[in-house]
């Protein structure tokens, strides 16, 4: 069936009223933690896995996805009124949203960013309908060794690509990778690293790791910074609507982010903030009024938000045509799908297209459902942003605990959801970041199962890696990728790297 | 990338707390490759085994932790704000009264006294209050997560307060179909 049925198909699924349900409940959950500060998608959806488990895949997963969407929308709010955004992947929107904030022009801001997630969201979810089943067939040709380069290239650039530092970017990989290790070898049956717990035998739950990293590492360094930085909430003034003027200058960035930031989601190329860095450049190098760019110019909201939301549409093709995620969120989602049973990849599409293309077509109704939610009742969403501090951690906090309870009532889980939430802390301090923690430590055990089946395959010889021209290509693209980052930061051009920083989601 | 110090002799001392991070990843690595040390081959054919990985990256982790020396060396670590450690401590501390106090008292009151002690460490608030409120907060959760959604969750005093009174509140309407035969 060619892709038009198969997503007319995923629509009828998408379209159960029980289905609604799961994307309504998901985009509302996601607008508020993304416009919340502290709490992001990953987190949120590493809260909600243990709570799922006992919901039909289908459903959560449609939740999960919305969820994602909801961030990446709910985190401009944040940063045009508050100059603080909620989830990385806004950080430029702050930068001119929240002048045009200061300047009164708050509404239109939000406007141009709600529309432009939408049609940014709409036109990547129908391009990652378009492209999955040709990636899904590309990936029929791939081997053991294809697989292990794809995920060495993904190591690389979450890691070491972007990013201020490449030293401290591959330190918190290898971290993720060395907690990879934890739990009983699937080849030998062998226990690795657990000395003599027997709560470590199972490895490293990805939801703990995610939760306390995120939640609570977050919530120690925000209380360690003391009453550093009044926030101030500007309120929206004016009206909402975008004159014909807004319509005219923001169009054009809207589809020009969308072009930019799919692909980049779609590489291995790291999480949504990237795109949103480019657009941002391109549309000041585009613009007719370049003098207005950083007084509140509304192509630099229009630009980054479109390339946001289709990053975020973007990051879906790996990790369903291949089971290869490239953020936090997508690492967790894959967490998602495994808590069913279910393995993202070429088969998934086969075995399950109900799931995938209903998945697929949730996504566009969730993109309705959002622009709806985000315009009208923004007053709403602003309200979130007045809750005092301590009783909004004190709430993070308890969640993560439950969240975690949920999935494993022992104390030693507790316990690891402390240590790695100090862990977290630390790493903030000294600015290690924090997401290639987490895809280490999913795609780690991954990667080396690969590896290890290419290598038996050869009977160990290992320049089978480098025979088959797709993973020479992939692996070479990977050292490019781990190398020029390095000189460029040598000869005095890093600045531009640090400023495309892939942080947090 | 490292800002311009305030004193020089500052300035040829290497980053204190740099050096610190170089000493944690080579004590892991060595931890790595120990572990890894008395793992059994996977089989004599096999020249990857599930040593093999763990070595690799006990490698890694020494070879970062060397390049680390070198980045403390020229400060090349973003430099650091000052820390409140007050509030960390009380965020830690509710941590771990609730991992203490979880079995004996149940969900509610330990997740109650981490919720206070948070809000405590984010801002003046009245400990009293956020207890009570964190108690509260807690059942209703407590209710909703494990009762209705099935999680298992710690029970004490509260918990069974709660089934308790659920079953008298749900006693007439059990019976009710029963009687009605």
């Amino acid at each position: 069936m060619d892709t038009f049925g198969l997503l007319l198909q995923g629509l009828a699924v998408a379209a159960q009223p029980i289905n609604l349900l799961y994307a309504l409940i998901g985009v509302t959950l996601g607008t508020a933690v993304g416009v919340l500060p502290g709490i992001g998608p990953a987190t949120t959806v590493a809260l909600l896995l243990p709570v799922t488990y006992k919901l039909d895949p289908a459903g959560s997963l449609i939740m999960f996805a919305g969820i994602y969407y909801g961030g990446m929308y709910g985190g401009s709010t944040t940063s045009i009124l508050l100059n603080t955004p909620g989830e990385s992947a806004s950080i430029v929107t702050a930068l001119e949203g929240n002048k045009m904030a200061k300047a009164g022009r708050g509404g239109p801001a939000l406007a141009t960013a709600a529309i432009g997630s939408f049609v940014a969201g709409l036109i990547a979810t129908i391009a990652l309908a378009f492209l999955a089943p040709w990636v899904v067939k590309l990936a029929l040709a791939f081997g053991p060794r294809e697989y292990f380069a794809l995920m060495v290239l993904a190591f690389v650039t979450v890691s070491a690509a972007f990013g201020d530092s490449a030293l401290r970017g591959l330190t918190s990989l290898f971290i993720g990778l060395t907690l990879g290790i934890v739990g009983i070898d699937l080849q030998t049956g062998q226990a690795r690293m657990n000395f003599g717990v027997p709560d470590l035998l199972d490895g490293i739950e990805i939801t703990t790791l995610a939760v306390a990293m995120f939640a609570i590492g977050e919530t120690l360094y925000v209380a360690a910074q003391g009453k550093r930085t009044p926030e101030t909430v500007e309120p929206v003034r004016g009206s909402l609507w975008m004159s014909a003027k807004d319509w005219a200058r923001s169009w054009k960035p809207w589809l020009r982010g969308t072009v930019i930031g799919f692909p980049i989601g779609a590489m291995p190329a790291g999480g949504a903030e990237i795109g949103t860095f480019f657009s941002y450049a391109a549309e000041k190098k585009l613009s007719k009024h370049p003098e207005e760019f950083g007084k509140g110019a509304i192509e630099g909201v229009a630009g980054p938000e479109a390339a946001n939301n289709a990053s975020a549409a973007g990051t879906l093709v790996p990790l369903l045509t291949l089971g290869l995620p490239t953020s936090a969120t997508a690492a967790i989602m894959l967490a998602g799908f495994q808590q069913y049973g279910l393995q993202p990849g070429p088969l998934l599409f086969t075995s399950n297209p109900q799931l995938v293309w209903g998945l697929i077509a949730s996504l566009l109704i969730a993109n309705l459902m959002l622009l709806v939610l985000n315009l009208p009742l923004i007053g709403l969403w602003v309200r979130l942003l007045t809750i005092p501090k301590p009783w909004l951690y004190a709430g993070i906090l308890l969640f993560a605990t439950l969240g975690t309870m949920g999935a494993n009532p022992s104390l030693v889980e507790l316990g690891m959801l402390l240590v790695f939430g100090l862990m977290g802390f630390g790493m903030r301090v000294f600015g290690f970041p924090i997401a290639p923690v987490v895809v280490g430590l999913i795609l780690g055990p991954m990667a080396e199962q690969q590896l290890r089946r290419a290598l038996a395959i050869s009977q160990g010889d290992v320049t089978v890696l480098v025979a088959s021209p797709i993973s020479a290509t992939l692996l070479a693209i990977a050292v490019l990728a781990l190398i020029v980052p390095l000189l460029l930061r040598a000869w005095g051009r890093g600045r531009i790297l640090s400023e495309v920083a892939a942080d947090n989601d | 990338m490292s800002e311009p110090m305030a004193q020089s002799n500052e300035r040829r001392r290497p980053d204190r707390a740099a050096l610190f991070v170089a000493v944690g990843l080579l004590a892991l690595a060595a931890l790595v490759a120990w572990d890894a040390s008395r793992l059994g081959a996977g089989g004599a054919y096999a020249r990857v085994g599930p040593q093999t990985i763990p070595f690799a990256i006990a490698i890694c982790l020494g070879g970062l932790s060397i390049w680390t020396v070198f980045a403390a060396f020229r400060h090349d670590f973003p430099q650091r704000a000052r820390q409140e450690w007050a509030p960390v401590l009380w965020i830690v501390g509710g941590l771990l009264a609730q991992i203490a106090l979880i079995k004996f008292t149940g969900f509610s009151i330990a997740t109650g006294v981490l919720f206070a002690m948070t809000a405590r460490g984010l801002g003046r608030v009245s400990l009293p209050l956020a207890l009570l409120s964190g108690i509260l907060i807690s059942a209703l959760i407590w209710f909703v997560f494990g009762r209705l959604l099935q999680l298992t969750l710690p029970v004490g005093p509260i918990e069974q307060l709660i089934v308790q009174g659920a079953e008298l509140i749900a006693a007439p309407f059990k019976s009710a179909p029963g009687s009605a035969v």
